[in-house]
């Protein structure tokens, strides 16, 4: 088990390193001088030579590069070319709402989703079933920005349960910022509990016609036992899988339903960093995100691991 | 102490059993023989409790007086495991993955509330030390993963009999599994059925297999039992037409006879193939595994050889590189005086000469394509020729099926007649030889003969040479000249089929011949 998260963590660093490289590499061909975009259509070129040299826009590529990294790993990600402040900061006080709302969500999708595609798998072909599927198809095909828009509508502008959009910040309280952060998590969460709900589902339908539920059966165990001690861990693979890869989407996704809600998340500050060619910004987010993905990839590799013994010995 | 009167099941309106009766003593073994579907595994079912959805049985399945058609299911579950316990014909998928063997031994006994949870994994400890698990190589811990597949049907037994049961079904509990572990698995069950007293309901195929073991023979056909009685009794007298077509279908010669010629076809010298083993350490080259370890041998023109040898000692390892699949690591392979050496891969040439019918009739067909095609794959090999479909039609009417056939979805066809197919495919490019690798070993007996003297006939007739691979000494014999057997990746022994079965000198081939089941008649 440990020689296996051995060569996880072995691997994860190398995939960050690879992702370096290219995030590198893709922002330096972009075109688009963020200095002469700063400074305007009219400005001398010696000004924008010399706005250059303080954004640290010179040098030679391999210098800057490393420049960029060794600066990460010390936990100085640089100045925002527009804001002006260290790019941590910035990215901090985003994290700050985007990965509480990310975690809501999926907590709320897997609360959703597990009990509801277990249901729907022990009730295979009737009617639960077939309204399980109904609801999930409709899930997955509405898109989660009109989904939010109705939620403010109904639970916002009519009933006035929550505000429609803004974050007050975690200073108002927890529970004032939870507060805030649950029509944009109920509209991320619904689609992934949707998708996750039918992976739930199919998975357990499959396990469930698998020899070893028979001997179980045969054992003496109820339909509702089997389903329990047997056929759910071995299910949980596909779901993990599934899940791992939505936690990636909501930390990085959330883009539009953060515009929508007027969140300061980290979806809209790589928005506005994009549109303003602050691209030190851009490559800090977009690295923080990778690292996130990985991360989260190494959790799900050691939650496989857990959760089937053939996997340890690799 | 079970009576089944009457047994009749149907699935929607469709009758899958018809007014099964039989029943089964303490300390009896009762041998269940039929081919597949003919209800077999659908009986025991039914005694079980675990008809699948949309079945509806009738009649009545009484234990002990107690009729368990009539139980509710929540009674049923308290008789399973308790008072019956099953085991399975897949050794390899009965077993939950992500569970150790000690809890799932000890299961049986907690669900029943027959002890607390410490308790039944001690029980479960003397269990498996039971069926010949011992603690030192088999702690409660192992997972089914690292287990073959005959350790692990003896974890089934043990679940099976862990709160020692007064009947035990045993649904085709060899069928997956080689002679000789065979012959140790059914040990074990006769040792059992003496020590506890329990009835055992043993259902196979295999009439050699009951006819050594059971008490009582029930033959079964198309949902019915044909005939009944004492083992000596039936197999003796085969008062039924049916039982007499089984008994010699098991044990059928083809007539065709062939005569081989003088001119090698294949010659295999020292032939090395080597597996890299997964990676210990992460950066250290993984450590190889040497599957076929210098083998020897040579197939002549129109020879028909066999190769025996239990599962994994190499046989399908040396099959893909005889077809030029996987290239070797050492020695060489010669087809028709042309040469493949070590590390080359197989001109298209020389594969075009040879080719191959595999074991699974369901599995090795694409099921979206006609017939026609799946038989015309081989040309990819050859360059389709401008008869081709005429070709396709000539080699299915060469397996005895019809032109027409070509049009139809190989769902279609029976698991015998997909076997036919897949000859009909491997004749299409006019190869001289063909492997046949376990290409029998899924079918019924029956058609099991069919198909042999369709094979014995072709080769008549088209002056085929074979390499009939297979862990069936019976079917190796009825239609091989020579037979090598193969142990741990070299071969032991070789020589004439008939001198090499009944006069083995290496003492692997003779612990192979004593584990097979010989269908004797009793006098």
């Amino acid at each position: 088990m440990l020689r296996y998260a051995l060569s996880r963590l072995v691997s994860l660093a190398l995939s960050l390193l690879a992702a370096s490289v290219v995030i590198f590499a893709v922002i330096e061909v972009i075109p688009g001088d963020p200095a002469a975009y700063m400074l305007g259509l009219n400005a001398a070129p010696e000004t924008v030579a010399a706005l250059r040299e303080e954004l640290g826009l010179t040098g030679s590529l391999w210098a800057r590069y490393l420049d960029w990294v060794s600066g990460m790993l010390t936990g100085d990600f640089g100045l925002s070319y527009t804001y002006r402040v260290p790019v941590a900061d910035l990215v901090v006080q985003r994290l700050g709402v985007s990965l509480p709302l990310a975690g809501y969500a999926l907590a709320l999708s897997t609360a959703i989703a597990l009990p509801v595609g277990l249901w729907a798998a022990a009730r295979r072909g009737g009617p639960v079933d077939l309204a399980v599927m109904g609801a999930t198809q409709l899930g997955i095909a509405v898109p989660n920005f009109w989904f939010a828009m109705l939620l403010v509508l109904v639970f916002a502008v009519k009933l006035g349960w929550f505000s429609a959009g803004g974050f007050p910040g975690w200073e108002g309280g927890f529970l004032a910022g939870i507060k805030a952060l649950t029509l944009p998590a109920v509209a991320l969460a619904l689609p992934q509990a949707a998708i996750l709900a039918r992976v739930m589902r199919s998975a357990l339908i499959e396990t469930l016609g698998q020899d070893y539920i028979r001997s179980a059966r045969a054992k003496g165990l109820t339909q509702g036992q089997a389903i329990r001690r047997h056929a759910l861990r071995n299910a949980l693979i596909p779901v993990l899988t599934i899940l791992g890869l939505q936690f990636s989407f909501l930390l990085a996704g959330a883009i539009i339903i953060e515009n929508v809600f007027f969140l300061p998340g980290l979806g809209r500050l790589i928005f506005q960093a994009i549109t303003q060619r602050d691209l030190i910004v851009v490559e800090s987010v977009v690295m923080l995100l990778v690292f996130a993905v990985i991360v989260v990839t190494f959790v799900v590799d050691l939650a496989y691991a857990a959760v089937d013994p053939r996997l340890r010995r690799r | 102490m079970i009576a089944v009167e009457g047994l009749s099941v149907a699935i929607g309106a469709a009758p899958v059993l018809r007014g099964v009766s039989f029943g089964v003593e303490r300390g009896q073994i009762v041998g269940l023989v039929g081919e597949s579907g003919s209800g077999k595994s659908m009986t025991a079912l039914a005694v079980m409790g675990l008809l699948p959805p949309g079945a509806k049985a009738s009649g009545r399945v009484a234990l002990d007086g107690t009729d368990l058609l009539a139980l509710p299911e929540a009674a049923l579950c308290d008789v399973r495991g308790r008072q019956i316990g099953m085991i399975f014909q897949e050794p390899m998928t009965a077993l939950n993955p992500v569970q150790n063997i000690g809890d799932q031994v000890a299961e049986t006994l907690v669900i029943h509330r027959a002890a607390s949870r410490s308790e039944a994994l001690r029980e479960a400890r003397r269990r498996l030390d039971r069926v010949g698990l011992p603690e030192g190589r088999f702690p409660l811990t192992r997972y089914p993963h690292e287990l073959s597949g005959g350790q692990r049907q003896r974890v089934c037994i043990a679940m099976a009999i862990a709160l020692r049961p007064q009947l035990l079904i045993a649904d085709e509990p060899t069928t997956a599994l080689d002679v000789t572990t065979q012959a140790r698995i059914l040990d074990l069950l006769k040792g059992l059925v003496e020590e506890e007293r329990m009835g055992l309901l043993l259902i196979t195929h295999d009439l050699a297999v009951v006819a050594g073991m059971a008490d009582r023979l029930a033959v079964m056909r198309a949902g019915e039992i044909v005939e009944q009685g004492p083992v000596a009794d039936v197999l003796r007298e085969r008062r039924h037409p049916y039982t007499r077509a089984l008994f010699e279908a098991s044990a059928h010669h083809p007539g065709a006879e062939a005569r081989p010629g003088d001119t090698p076809l294949l010659q295999v010298q020292g032939a090395v193939r080597d597996y890299p083993l997964p990676r210990t350490r992460l950066f250290s080259r993984p450590l190889p595994f040497r599957a076929v370890d210098g083998v020897s041998f040579e197939v002549r023109r129109g020879e028909s050889v066999g190769l025996v040898g239990e599962s994994g000692c190499g046989k399908s390892t040396l099959t893909r590189a005889i077809l030029g699949l996987e290239p070797l690591q050492a020695g060489e392979i010669r087809l028709d005086g042309q040469a493949v050496q070590a590390g080359q891969r197989m001109p298209e040439g020389l594969r075009r000469k040879m080719n191959v019918v595999f074991q699974d009739p369901y599995g090795s067909f694409n099921p979206r394509h006609r017939v026609g095609r799946l038989i015309a794959e081989p040309f990819h090999l050859t360059g389709r020729p401008a008869d081709a479909d005429a070709r396709v039609a000539e080699a299915l009417d060469s397996v005895g099926l019809s032109p027409e056939d070509r049009h139809k979805f190989i769902h279609e066809f029976s698991g015998g007649q997909r076997q036919r197919i897949a000859i009909a495919r491997a004749l299409i490019i006019r190869p001289e030889l063909i492997v046949l690798d376990e290409a029998v070993s899924a079918l019924d007996v029956r058609v099991r003969a069919q198909i042999l003297d369709l094979l014995a006939d072709l080769r008549a007739r088209l002056g085929l040479s074979y390499l009939f691979i297979s862990h069936d000494l019976h079917v190796v014999r009825a239609i091989t000249d020579r037979v090598l057997v193969m142990q741990a990746g070299r071969i032991v022994e070789h020589g004439p089929t008939e001198k090499v079965l009944r006069a083995p000198e290496h003492p692997y081939t003779k612990d192979l011949l004593a584990a097979a089941p010989e269908l004797e008649v009793p006098t």
